[in-house]
């Protein structure tokens, strides 16, 4: 544990898990929001945008996210020319944001339609019968109570981007693999204590975050 | 809901006029979208000969790319059997009457879901050694770092499809006077395989790209190998990552497909729990898509 | 007919298992055999050696080989110990995984743009150098950057966790630092305007500025920064191994086949071969 009584090594680890836990924050609003936009078009009935959430779902979810990772500072960025802010760190934030966004926003729209599935069709017979659009069915009756159907699934997936998001180290964010990297690198004859507080932390805060879904799923399911 | 259907009635002449609008007016701005990315890829020059006439020779396939692909193939296909071993094991480890048994393999499974994979392959790459004293192999430290990933998520899944199997088949197999080694074996595992195959496959799916990560400890695969070490004979940085995401896409595709094919032949058998089944997805469509693609 | 197919799954299972054990162990153990040192595995006919895959010039995976300068010095070295050509059997390292690849014994020698430093002298031993490089600058032929110190508040891309990369970080605080984790990817990064500069060994930059699809567009400033001197990494309690190397090299000063390394390769775009400083051979430890 020597390696950590260093400030300058304990800066590195900090600022790692500080990079975390915003791309995980920001991702998982923007994968929500768009997952949720994709699962209605996937159900939506315009062929062409069922079309399109088709697509999104089978190119996002069959890619690498390091590759995702990598189009968006090569296409959007590099060629695209979206620049999202001046400082590079932030910039590469961004980018990041968006990659891991685009790419969960799929795991997203799966979890949602199936969670749509396991409503009732009675649900929705009733909806239309007094009168409801589609928008006003999927959102005033069937999404939520789709939403407490997956609070499980998409607490999975929260788990797992917080994990995917040590990928956007592959365009220069120093987060925390890149960080133990570094550490390791520099502390050569340190690398199982930099490793078990590495991932000590990791699991610390996802296994109990997992039970907390879990419980929190049991408790809103929907009771048929 | 068996039919997305179910949520909007069938369109009458003012529905499918706006639905016509509306299919037009997207249409119209995707592929606006899709012109204006290719315009400044074309202004950037990225469709350039040069820079896509690599594909063309065959050295490119031969020499990068389909060892490339190959050695991703292989690193996924020894992790896909090792994982579903690991999975089976520490399942029926979780599901152990003795604690002893149960709560360790608890907190394996539960550890090893928790730690990215990135972080794993790094420390069993240039940690492990330090420890056994012997080199480490990158295929080993790809595979075993897969495995153990996906193997606890694996493990999740078959954990959740035993619970899914209807109490009656087990209690009929004690019945008949089956042990319980062989009613996990021979009853509770081969119903939970099929009602879970869904699981299993996206999980599989996961696998494969996750082999990806392979690159970082310079394994020699798809991105190695078709992606850096190529581009840095052409330049084609972009374009080499376009056809990598494509083959990607082609070779996840396939296997999703060959799962849904095999998933109908066992139902068209009627051999699967077909309630069970169904209600097994919705329980832990959790694991699949928490895979999520680690990492 | 059940009990057969599980019998069948779990023998399956088994064999991959075994198939597992056998083969974490027998990966490179060839040449893990510390004790005897690189001359005794040459003695075997074979030679691992760790170079480069994406650097032009210096180390590149061309088709199904290996070209560039520090794959000739490979050669000679593996002909001086009397390995055939046949029994050179390349291994593709990066920055990070060199050490642990020559503690492992994943490899017998690295000669992979291997800066000789304090720091990797605790684990390894150089023999070397056999070229002496420095951290320099690649920028647009146009562009005004004629040092580090016109860095400042410009954008300078490097790979993630390399020398030159925290030297940057350390000595030219007010330049920003993109990572990536390759140079191709800075260098594609630099043709598209995203960063100014790119930094590394000047002798890495030169091999990317030669390259057809670059032709024209890029210059090296020519002012290197620091001392890089390249040397050839192997165990580090292989003391005669690592003389023997320096042997070789400073024969190879004077037969002419380190300046022929040089023209094959890097000296084609127009550089003249450097002066092999054989005094300078006294690395080993």
């Amino acid at each position: 544990m020597d390696v950590f009584s260093d400030p300058l090594n304990r800066d590195v680890y900090i600022t790692g898990f500080l990079w975390i836990l915003k791309l995980t924050l920001a991702g998982g609003v923007g994968a929500l929001v768009l997952g949720v936009v994709l699962a209605a078009m996937r159900v939506s009935p315009i062929p062409v945008l069922r079309g399109f959430g088709t697509a999104w779902v089978n190119i996002f979810r069959n890619t690498p996210l390091t590759l995702i990772i990598f189009f968006c500072y090569f296409g959007l960025f590099s060629t695209l020319g979206l620049s999202l802010a001046d400082d590079i760190d932030l910039n590469n934030f961004w980018l990041g944001v968006i990659g891991v966004s685009v790419y969960t926003a799929a795991f997203v729209c799966e979890a949602i339609r199936s969670g749509i599935n396991t409503v009732p069709p009675g649900q929705a017979e009733a909806a239309r019968a007094i009168g409801m659009t589609f928008l006003q069915t999927l959102t005033i009756v069937i999404l939520p109570q789709a939403g407490r159907a997956v609070i499980a699934p998409l607490g999975s997936i929260l788990i797992a981007l917080c994990k995917n998001t040590t990928i956007v180290g592959t365009i220069g964010l120093m987060e925390s693999s890149s960080a133990m990297k570094q550490l390791i690198n520099e502390n050569g004859d340190n690398v199982i204590p930099i490793f078990l507080v590495f991932a000590g932390t990791f699991a610390l805060v996802l296994i109990p975050t997992g039970y907390a879904f879990g419980w929190l799923a049991n408790r809103l399911a929907v009771k048929r | 809901m068996s039919t997305d259907a179910v949520l909007y009635d069938h369109p009458g002449p003012k529905a499918k006029a706006r639905n016509l609008v509306l299919t037009i007016v997207f249409g119209i701005a995707l592929l606006g979208l899709l012109y204006w990315i290719y315009s400044r890829f074309d202004a950037k020059g990225q469709w350039d000969g040069v820079l896509w006439k690599p594909f063309t020779y065959g050295t490119t396939w031969n020499d990068y790319i389909i060892p490339g692909l190959l050695n991703t193939l292989k690193a996924a296909a020894v992790a896909m059997v090792l994982s579903l071993a690991f999975g089976i094991i520490f399942a029926v480890g979780r599901l152990s009457d003795h604690w002893w048994v149960r709560l360790p393999a608890g907190a394996v499974v539960e550890f090893f879901r928790a730690v990215p994979l990135l972080l794993m392959m790094f420390f069993i790459f240039f940690g492990v050694p330090f420890i056994t004293e012997q080199p480490m192999s990158i295929f080993w430290a790809v595979v075993i770092g897969l495995t153990l990933y996906n193997g606890s998520v694996l493990a999740e899944a078959f954990r959740a499809g035993v619970h899914s199997v209807p109490r009656g088949q087990s209690e009929a197999a004690y019945a008949i006077g089956m042990r319980k080694s062989q009613v996990m074996g021979q009853i509770l595992i081969p119903q939970a395989a099929r009602a879970m195959l869904p699981v299993i496959v996206s999980q599989l799916v996961v696998l494969v790209k996750d082999t990806a990560l392979g690159y970082i400890i310079s394994y020699s695969e798809l991105i190695q190998l078709g992606v850096n070490n190529l581009s840095a004979n052409y330049g084609n940085v972009l374009q080499a990552a376009i056809v990598a995401a494509i083959i990607y896409i082609i070779v996840n595709t396939l296997l999703t497909s060959f799962a849904g094919w095999l998933s109908r032949r066992t139902r068209r058998r009627g051999r699967a729990p077909r309630e069970a089944g169904t209600a097994a997805e919705q329980a832990t469509i959790g694991p699949s898509m928490g895979g999520g693609g680690v990492s | 007919m059940r009990i057969t197919r599980l019998a069948a799954t779990l023998g399956a299972l088994t064999m991959a298992l075994a198939v597992a054990a056998c083969g974490g162990d027998d990966e490179g153990t060839g040449s893990g055999s510390g004790a005897s040192g690189i001359e005794g595995k040459a003695s075997s006919g074979k030679l691992v050696i760790g170079v480069k895959a994406d650097q032009p010039g210096l180390g590149l995976q061309t088709g199904s080989t290996y070209a560039g300068f520090d794959i000739e010095i490979g050669k000679i070295i593996a002909k001086g110990l009397g390995v055939p050509e046949s029994g050179i059997e390349w291994k593709t390292t990066v920055s990070s995984n060199r050490e642990p690849y020559i503690q492992q014994g994943q490899v017998d020698v690295v000669v992979a743009t291997y800066t000789i430093n304090d720091e990797r002298k605790k684990v390894v031993n150089f023999a070397g150098p056999y070229y002496k490089a420095g951290q320099d600058l690649l920028v647009p032929t146009a562009s005004t950057i004629t040092g580090p110190e016109a860095l400042a508040g410009r954008r300078v891309c490097s790979v993630s966790g390399s020398t030159p990369a925290k030297r940057i970080q350390t000595d030219y605080k007010d330049a920003k630092l993109q990572q990536f984790d390759s140079y191709s990817k800075c260098v594609t990064a630099l043709a598209g305007g995203q960063v100014d500069a790119v930094t590394t060994d000047d002798i890495i930059l030169a091999g990317y500025a030669a390259q057809d699809q670059y032709a024209g567009k890029f210059k090296v400033v020519g002012k290197p920064f620091s001392e890089e001197p390249y040397g050839i990494g192997l165990k580090k309690d292989d003391t005669a191994g690592c003389n023997k190397i320096n042997d070789i090299l400073k024969a190879a000063a004077t037969d002419g086949s380190y300046k022929k390394a040089w023209d094959d390769t890097l000296g084609k775009s127009g550089t003249a071969a450097p002066e092999l400083d054989t005094a300078a051979l006294s690395n080993c430890s």
